[in-house]
């Protein structure tokens, strides 16, 4: 499983950040940072969760 | 019948869609028909007074991606009443379609001032084709006039501002965005807009529109007169229930559901009839508290939850969440997860900086946080707000 998003889209919400802090961060300088590009297949309901909570639908999730 | 079966949905926006998605991804194979009274696919609001009304935006990238979806959309196409004995709603073109399990997310219609007359140039936003004739009407060196200093107005304000234009928000209440955000950060929210050279005319409602066919000025209960070429209404949404009148569900402020979103008739949840979004007004369980959301998050989730209740009753989660919306206003990103409480309590940086953080407690208990421009502490909160952490503890 990978997580992309569009960092044309991305408007740092952090709404992903409250979903899954250990692969979303937004840190201070207002920029989105992934933190786990490949995150463990036990974090797909949670990725699947922020693919649906981002206001920008942003994220996506491949394989 | 958990699977299989004709379900409608009536109302194509965002909570809609999101239940007609979840039905498909939880492996429902029966008829799914889509009822929209817009002429439009589904497509996302918020840009709507954002870079759509600015025109920064592509108009094509307003619709909401709906993948594969194997439904039926009937667009411009309205609901006219519900028959619970029947299952079957009656539509405006004279047909009526027939279901087996409802769910009801037609959202809310914006209010309107009553007394006006009615002038070219006034406008209410809800819709994609209000944007666009907003647009439209916003030439270089016209005048805007803002009536109502909520979310919708402000952003308005702030959009327009953007575009160059001269810009005047008229509030009935002494302080904009009380609802939301309660009287603090309100009067910090009022000053964001002076800031930018926005005039805010507060405390003050509107009497009348002069003009003849065109909308000249907007005229005050003080009696002054605010020239303007282009007045944009927004105080507020009821919601779009008038449909459901005689129906025999429990209407009070929208459509009343219990905990799992299932539609209330005499108190009793009606078997098989659900609602979502800015109609429903659901019983949340994590306040304790009967509420109506009127946000693009509350939407989303609702239209899920709303869709798991359909397929699996009381096996589905309760649809318990910390409410969650934000709305940029000029460089500002204002964010508030929860509730606005009584109690107040600026938790990082000042109210004079461009950026904090403020959180809601009630009753010793955390129940909100707004913050400005800062995303990532605010969220923090969504979780301690979950928790039911105390207030002032948490903080």
């Amino acid at each position: 499983m990978r997580v992309v998003v569009d960092f044309d889209k991305c408007t740092s919400n952090a709404v992903c950040m409250a979903v899954a802090p250990e692969v979303f961060e937004v840190r201070d300088d207002g920029y989105l940072y992934i933190l786990q590009e490949e995150p463990p297949d036990a974090l797909r309901p949670k990725m699947e969760d922020a693919v649906r909570q981002c206001p920008t639908g942003a994220i996506s999730v491949e394989g | 019948m958990a699977s299989g079966g004709r379900i409608v949905i009536v109302g194509a926006s965002l909570a809609g869609l999101r239940a007609a998605q979840t039905l498909r991804e939880e492996g429902f194979d029966g008829t799914i028909t889509v009822i929209g009274a817009e002429p439009h696919l589904p497509y996302d609001r918020p840009p709507l007074s954002k870079e759509a009304l600015a025109g920064t935006m592509p108009d094509e990238e307003v619709y909401l991606p709906l993948g594969a979806l194997d439904a039926d959309f009937r667009l411009a196409t309205r609901a006219t009443s519900v028959d619970l004995g029947e299952r079957s709603v009656a539509l405006d073109s004279g047909q009526t379609v027939s279901f087996d399990r409802l769910v009801l997310a037609t959202g809310a219609h914006p209010r309107s001032l009553s007394g006006l007359p009615d002038l070219e140039g006034v406008f209410f936003l809800r819709t994609l084709d209000d944007c666009l004739a907003i647009r439209a009407r916003l030439t270089p060196g016209c005048r805007v006039v803002v009536v109502g200093a909520g979310f919708i107005g402000s952003e308005v304000a702030a959009t327009c501002q953007g575009l160059g234009l001269d810009v005047t928000v008229v509030e009935a209440l002494p302080v904009p965005m009380v609802r939301g955000v309660g009287e603090l950060v309100g009067r910090r929210c009022a000053r964001l807009h002076a800031d930018h050279g926005v005039r805010l005319q507060l405390g003050v409602g509107v009497t009348g529109l002069a003009g003849d066919h065109r909308v000249e000025a907007v005229v005050l209960a003080d009696g002054s007169v605010i020239p303007a070429d282009v007045v944009v209404i927004g105080v507020g949404v009821t919601p779009a229930t008038e449909w459901l009148a005689g129906s025999g569900l429990d209407l009070e402020n929208g459509v009343r559901c219990d905990r799992w979103c299932r539609a209330l008739s005499g108190g009793e949840a009606v078997a098989g009839v659900v609602a979502a979004g800015d109609v429903a007004r659901w019983e949340n369980p994590l306040f304790g508290e009967v509420m109506r959301v009127e946000h693009w998050t509350n939407a989303a989730e609702q239209g899920r939850a709303a869709a798991l209740t359909l397929l699996h009753g009381q096996e589905a989660p309760v649809f318990d969440p910390v409410p969650y919306f934000w709305s940029d206003q000029y460089e500002t990103k204002i964010q508030f997860v929860g509730r606005v409480g009584p109690d107040v309590r600026v938790v990082d940086g000042s109210l004079d900086d461009d950026r904090f953080v403020v959180a809601y407690g009630s009753e010793g208990r955390i129940v909100g946080a707004l913050a400005f421009s800062r995303p990532a502490r605010l969220m923090a909160y969504r979780s301690m707000i979950a928790r039911r952490d105390t207030f002032p503890d948490a903080v």
